[in-house]
């Protein structure tokens, strides 16, 4: 149709535009999370009254499990690319108890400081960024959770095949991305902020 | 299709420099002027920014005739006519224009950026001498208090400062806080403006040269009546200053005629908010009341200070300034009577 | 003009469906997912509220027009300068140059659709509501005094006049809430555009072929995704401070206002070059196309558009000089934002390279685009003159500030946008525009803007800070005011005429035809309206300018293209 000449043996690749939207939406998360690590570092120390950040203890089982979840999904992504729907079934399951087991342990951990440090967001500076930093964070993890066990229920039932790898991976993507932004939470209010 | 080139550039250029140049005329005038102009400084640091103005000033309009002269003879001599178009030479860019076009305006940028630098410095890191008066400005929801802590002076909206010579110089430096939330401080013959932001105290400083009385107003949003949170600003002669100083220090002023008024002060809600040194009234809600009749005028420079005036704020404040935090005190007309005539007194 | 053919896709003429019933045809919109159509209602719904805002200005100017001046309450002025500043730039200027990036970058790229096409839809809606939401505030913000109350803090709103201690009532509420929701929106859209122009590029459309509106659309979206979540996570802080009770910027408790005023700022400045930067855009593609030359520089466009983006991201304190920041802060800030003027300069010039050596056209279009140029040029150095941090000290929400930058938002890139009106009206319905009242537009507009704007330097000068909502009447400031008024009732006549000129043509105007400025990109490929699906056949390119190769077979850019 075209009169202009084409070279025949060009070949023509674009970049998956799920990838690329996903490492968007990360990169505009990415502004979120820096606004809330700058506050919470600019506020340490600053609280006037109340428990200071020494009441916090290192969630390390935690860390483990979530950083783990890394690990399982992306073996659950290469079985998928294999076609092992039910290898990939296993370790997605996996990587959801493992998202569950860290938000039931930031759950156990809120409650402790709640009830028995007594340090509500309403507190001091402290409790202010603390939870709204990990909370923020935990939404995020919440949000995984509910897409990863999506997944996992079409999984059961069926619905997910190989041909799906290349969504599968885009969503790890932000799970990936919810881990890596543990490592920072982690070391700014449980390293650097204690 | 019209043939005309814009020609807005060049006349915009022509009624710019009109204008400029009656702006900056003020500029040859000296001393206190009814209009804040930014180009008639009497103080530093306010010349030292007139005069780093002046030279970038020079530059950018410098660097717009250049540019606009370019972009009018490109305009005017290219127009195309209404013969059949053939299409001009392509042209897809020159590697040497192109980087003359960039190496200019870098070292322009360079010269500008250290002429800034230097004024800066001047202005900021200025060590504060002996001699110089300090002053706690607090900015308040519209109105500003003064506290002159060496002198033991607590006053509002009318600032008084010493002016100051080469011979002996004598700076006003003046802390500046916030007792709600931002204001800026700004009298622009005499300085820039500096914000006064809650938990963030600030410092300014101003060295005026010629004695009279100076305007400006709060430069930040603080609400309702940010319009007239106006500035007085006196600067004064040395016997003035002294003068005022020694006023200032005494007590109020007890006048036994007055005395109903004073009754009504004290027992309606007027002392929860006002001060009036050497009787019971203690507040710090509102201006400092010891010397009312020392300033020229109320409500933060809204309106002159005058029984009638007075007797109108009482009343209710929204006459002048809506919105102002004073509520109408529901006086009764006989006890507005007594208040300001005993209002009056303190001199 | 142009009767030449192009082959390109043209195969199927723009023969619609007739449409049924009106129910039917709302329907369509609403359910619409195609870029096209989305684009369209992105751009009226940005018209829309540019005459709302528009109409809010000339309140301020009537109000402003003469000292102690009781037109409206200080409450009522409060609140319509935060709206007008908020709804200019937060639900007219980001929508139309989202919906013209909705309308042009699929076309120009030659792809069929945005990269997801319901995302789309939902991006729109949502900042429609968003917009919904923040105008509710007027019925529903109770406040005070019982009634409907706006925001009124500025479109800065610097805490803690937000926190729930200063402003009671729901007004901030609305403010926070309606911007949250727009800005999701808004980074729908800039996800959207992005994956777009990576990924759905047609055959041989790489990076370096692709015409500069998308690439500069492509790097406002990506300052987007960096620039419009700060803002959310500030204004979720805000929330978090009034609901909750936390303490963010809450000076009772320790917390630092400073802190918002920083974080409203690295949303702020960016956000003004997402703002300029697509009318960039707009002037790369209508200068050259009335010049008759090539753009002069592709590269070095490109490149000095990606600086901006870069230096953008590292300028934001040079709106905080008066906070009181020591002298090393100062200098930097000074510096950084200085370099933007290197770029921008290296952009100046290459348009007026553009032009010269060409044969100008004087068509509507061209004419706002002459004026857009020598518009940057002039408050570009205003720009410079504020960021001479001591002067700054004295000018900073002074007047001269409201002039420098509505000499940019308003004379940069309002005024491209109506470029791009011209330019593309006929590309969106089949009709031009009508030149007579174009150049009425063009000419009322231009007039009434110097003198706004450029007397509003002069009350600046003279001491006039912003914000207020009167002035004592022995300032030296009434000529001035009075001045100032008189010419934005001018621009309100002449958008006025603008308006009608867009109501007046879409019924009666010439015929356009798919190529009526013998343009070069690939949107002019397609029968005006382009039907639903763009292109019949995928096209495929050779060159930055396809149809000029068409056009010129002996003489093909792509030869002269390194
Ligand atoms: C789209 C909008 C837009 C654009 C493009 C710009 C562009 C620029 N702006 Fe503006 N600005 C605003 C919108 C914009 N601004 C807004 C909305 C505010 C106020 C917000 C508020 O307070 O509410 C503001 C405020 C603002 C301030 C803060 C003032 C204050 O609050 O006190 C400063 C200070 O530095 C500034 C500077 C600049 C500079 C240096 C540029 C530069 O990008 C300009 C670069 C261009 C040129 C310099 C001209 C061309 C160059 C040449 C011809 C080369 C040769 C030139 C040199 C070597 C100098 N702007
Ligand atoms: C894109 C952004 C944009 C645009 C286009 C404009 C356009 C205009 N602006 Fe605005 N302005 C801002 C962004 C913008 N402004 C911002 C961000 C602020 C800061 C706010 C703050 O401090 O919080 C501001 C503040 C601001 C002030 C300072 C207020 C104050 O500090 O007290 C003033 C004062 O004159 C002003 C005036 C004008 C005028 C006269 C126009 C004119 O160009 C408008 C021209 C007219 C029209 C475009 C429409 C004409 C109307 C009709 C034809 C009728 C419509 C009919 C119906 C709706 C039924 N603006
Ligand atoms: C709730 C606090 C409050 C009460 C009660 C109050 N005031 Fe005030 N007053 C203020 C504030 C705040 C201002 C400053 C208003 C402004 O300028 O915005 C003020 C200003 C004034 C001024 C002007 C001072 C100046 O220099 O500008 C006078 C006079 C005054 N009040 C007198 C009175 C009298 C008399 C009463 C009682 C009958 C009274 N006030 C009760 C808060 C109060
Ligand atoms: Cu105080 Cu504005
Ligand atoms: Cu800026």
């Amino acid at each position: 149709m075209s009169t202009a000449p084409i070279f025949a043996d060009e070949e023509w690749r674009l970049p998956s535009r799920g990838k690329v939207a996903m490492l968007s939406l990360i990169t505009g998360e990415c502004g979120i999370f820096s606004i809330f690590v700058a506050a919470y570092l600019y506020y340490i120390g600053r609280s006037i009254s109340g428990p200071t950040p020494r009441i916090l203890e290192a969630p390390i089982f935690n860390t483990v499990c979530l950083l783990s979840s890394s690990l399982t999904i992306w073996l659950a992504e290469r079985e998928i690319e294999r076609g092992r729907m039910r290898a990939f079934g296993a370790w997605w399951g996996i990587t959801i108890l493992l998202g569950l087991i860290f938000i039931a342990g930031t759950a156990l951990e809120w409650h402790t400081l709640i009830f028995h440090d007594g340090l509500t967001i309403h507190t001091n500076l402290f409790g202010t960024t603390f939870y709204s930093l990990v909370g923020l964070h935990a939404t995020h993890v919440i949000v995984g959770l509910i897409g990863l066990s999506i997944i996992m229920i079409f999984t059961l039932l069926g619905r997910v095949n190989r041909s799906h790898a290349e969504r599968i991976q885009v969503f790890s993507l932000y799970w990936h991305f919810v881990d890596a932004v543990w490592v920072v939470v982690f070391t700014v209010v449980y390293v650097v902020g204690r | 299709m019209q043939h005309q080139p814009s020609f807005s550039p060049i006349r915009c250029a022509l009624a710019l420099a009109v204008f400029l140049f009656a702006a900056a005329s003020s500029a040859f005038a000296d001393g206190p002027q009814a209009t804040p102009s930014i180009f008639a400084p009497a103080a530093s640091p306010a010349h030292e920014i007139y005069s780093l103005s002046l030279f970038v000033l020079a530059i950018t309009g410098a660097i717009f005739v250049a540019v606009a002269s370019l972009l009018v003879y490109a305009v005017v001599r290219f127009r195309g006519g209404k013969e059949a178009r053939h299409e001009p030479p392509q042209i897809y860019g020159s590697m040497q224009v192109e980087l003359a076009w960039t190496v200019i305006p870098i070292i322009i940028v360079l010269v500008l950026f250290l002429t800034t630098t230097r004024v800066i410095f001047a202005v900021q890191n200025g060590a504060e001498p002996e001699s110089a008066l300090d002053v706690v400005v607090i900015g308040h929801q519209f109105w500003w208090e003064f506290r002159y802590p060496k002198l033991g002076i607590v006053t509002a909206n009318e600032l008084h400062i010493p002016v100051s010579s080469k011979l002996e110089p004598q700076p006003t430096f003046l802390r500046l806080i916030s007792a709600d939330v931002d204001h800026s401080f700004w009298v622009p013959q005499l300085s820039g403006k500096t914000d006064l932001i809650p938990n963030h105290p600030n410092q300014m400083w101003i060295e005026p040269e010629t004695p009279g009385l100076y305007l400006g107003q709060c430069a930040q949003f603080c609400g309702m009546e940010h319009a007239k949170m106006l500035i007085r600003v006196y600067v004064d002669t040395d016997q003035q200053f002294a003068a005022w100083v020694k006023e200032q220090q005494q007590p109020a002023a007890d006048v036994a005629a007055a005395a109903a008024g004073r009754q009504v002060f004290e027992t309606e809600a007027c002392m929860n908010c006002h001060t009036i040194a050497g009787t019971a009234a203690r507040g710090t809600v509102g201006p400092d009341l010891t010397h009312l009749m020392s300033r020229a005028t109320i409500a933060s420079g809204t309106v002159l200070n005058t029984p009638q005036n007075l007797h109108a704020w009482i009343q209710d404040p929204n006459n002048f300034k809506p919105g102002a935090l004073m509520p109408a005190m529901q006086l009764t007309d006989q006890q507005l009577d007594q208040v300001v005539a005993y209002l009056t007194t303190l001199h | 003009m142009a009767d030449q053919t192009v082959p390109l896709g043209n195969s199927l003429g723009a023969a619609y469906p007739s449409s049924g019933t009106f129910l039917e045809w709302l329907h369509s919109w609403v359910v619409t997912v195609d870029h096209k159509k989305l684009g369209i209602l992105y751009i009226a719904y940005g018209l829309f509220f540019l005459l709302v805002a528009g109409a809010e200005a000339m309140v301020i100017r009537y109000q402003l027009a003469f000292p102690n001046n009781h037109f409206v309450s200080p409450e009522a002025y409060n609140q319509i300068f935060t709206m007008h500043g908020t709804t200019m730039v937060f639900l007219a200027g980001m929508p139309i140059i989202f919906g013209l990036a909705n309308y042009m970058v699929p076309l120009m790229i030659g792809a069929r659709d945005m990269a997801f096409p319901r995302l789309n839809a939902f991006s729109f809606w949502l900042t429609a509501f968003g917009g919904l939401l923040l105008y509710f505030s007027f019925i529903g913000g109770f406040g005070l005094y019982g009634m409907g109350n706006a925001p009124d803090a500025g479109w800065f709103a610097y805490a803690p006049l937000t926190g729930s201690a200063f402003s009671p009532g729901h007004s901030m509420d609305y403010w926070a809430l309606a911007l949250i929701v727009a800005g999701f929106g808004t980074l729908g859209t800039a996800i959207n555009i992005v994956a777009t122009t990576l990924s759905m590029r047609c055959r041989g459309m790489t990076l370096t072929r692709m015409p500069l509106f998308v690439w500069l659309m492509l790097i406002v979206s990506a300052m987007t995704l960096l620039t419009i979540t700060p803002l959310t996570a500030a204004q979720v802080m805000l929330l978090l401070d009034r609901y909750l009770g936390a303490h963010f910027f809450d000076a009772q408790a320790g917390g630092a206002p400073m802190l918002w005023i920083h974080f409203f700022w690295i949303f702020g400045h960016p956000e003004v070059y997402v703002l300029v930067l697509p009318a960039f855009a707009i002037a790369n593609e209508v200068i050259p196309v009335f010049s008759r030359k090539a753009i002069f520089g592709y590269p070095a466009m490109v490149a000095a558009s990606a600086g901006i983006g870069f230096v953008s991201f590292t300028v934001w304190a040079h709106h905080m000089f008066t906070v009181g920041m020591s002298w090393v802060g100062n200098t930097f800030f000074v510096l950084s934002t200085m370099v933007v003027g290197i770029f921008t300069g290296i952009k100046i010039f290459n348009w007026i390279a553009t032009m010269w050596g060409g044969s100008i056209v004087f068509a509507t279009p061209m004419l706002f685009c002459i004026a857009f140029v020598f518009q940057m040029l002039l408050a570009g150095l205003t720009g410079i003159m504020l960021s001479v941090a001591p002067w700054d000290w004295q000018l900073h929400n002074s007047y001269f500030l409201i002039a420098h930058f509505h000499y940019v938002l308003v004379g940069v890139i309002v005024i491209a946008i109506f470029a791009a009106f011209y330019y593309w009206y006929p590309k969106a319905t089949g009709r031009m525009l009508s030149e007579r009242l174009g150049k009425w537009h063009f000419w009322l507009f231009v007039i009434g803007f110097h003198v706004t704007f450029d007397t509003m330097h002069f009350v600046g000068i003279l001491g006039m800070p912003r914000s207020i909502y009167t002035y004592q009447a022995d300032r030296g400031w009434n000529t001035l005011n009075l001045v100032i008024s008189l010419g934005a009732f001018l621009q309100g006549i002449a958008v006025a005429i603008f308006v009608w000129n867009l109501i007046y043509s879409y019924f009666r105007g010439q015929e356009a035809g798919s190529d009526p400025w013998d343009a070069w990109t690939l949107e002019w490929a397609t029968p005006s309206p382009p039907p639903a699906y763009n292109f019949a056949t995928e096209p495929e390119v050779r060159s930055r300018r396809p149809l000029w190769d068409l056009k010129h077979p002996s003489d093909p850019d792509w030869k002269y293209e390194a």
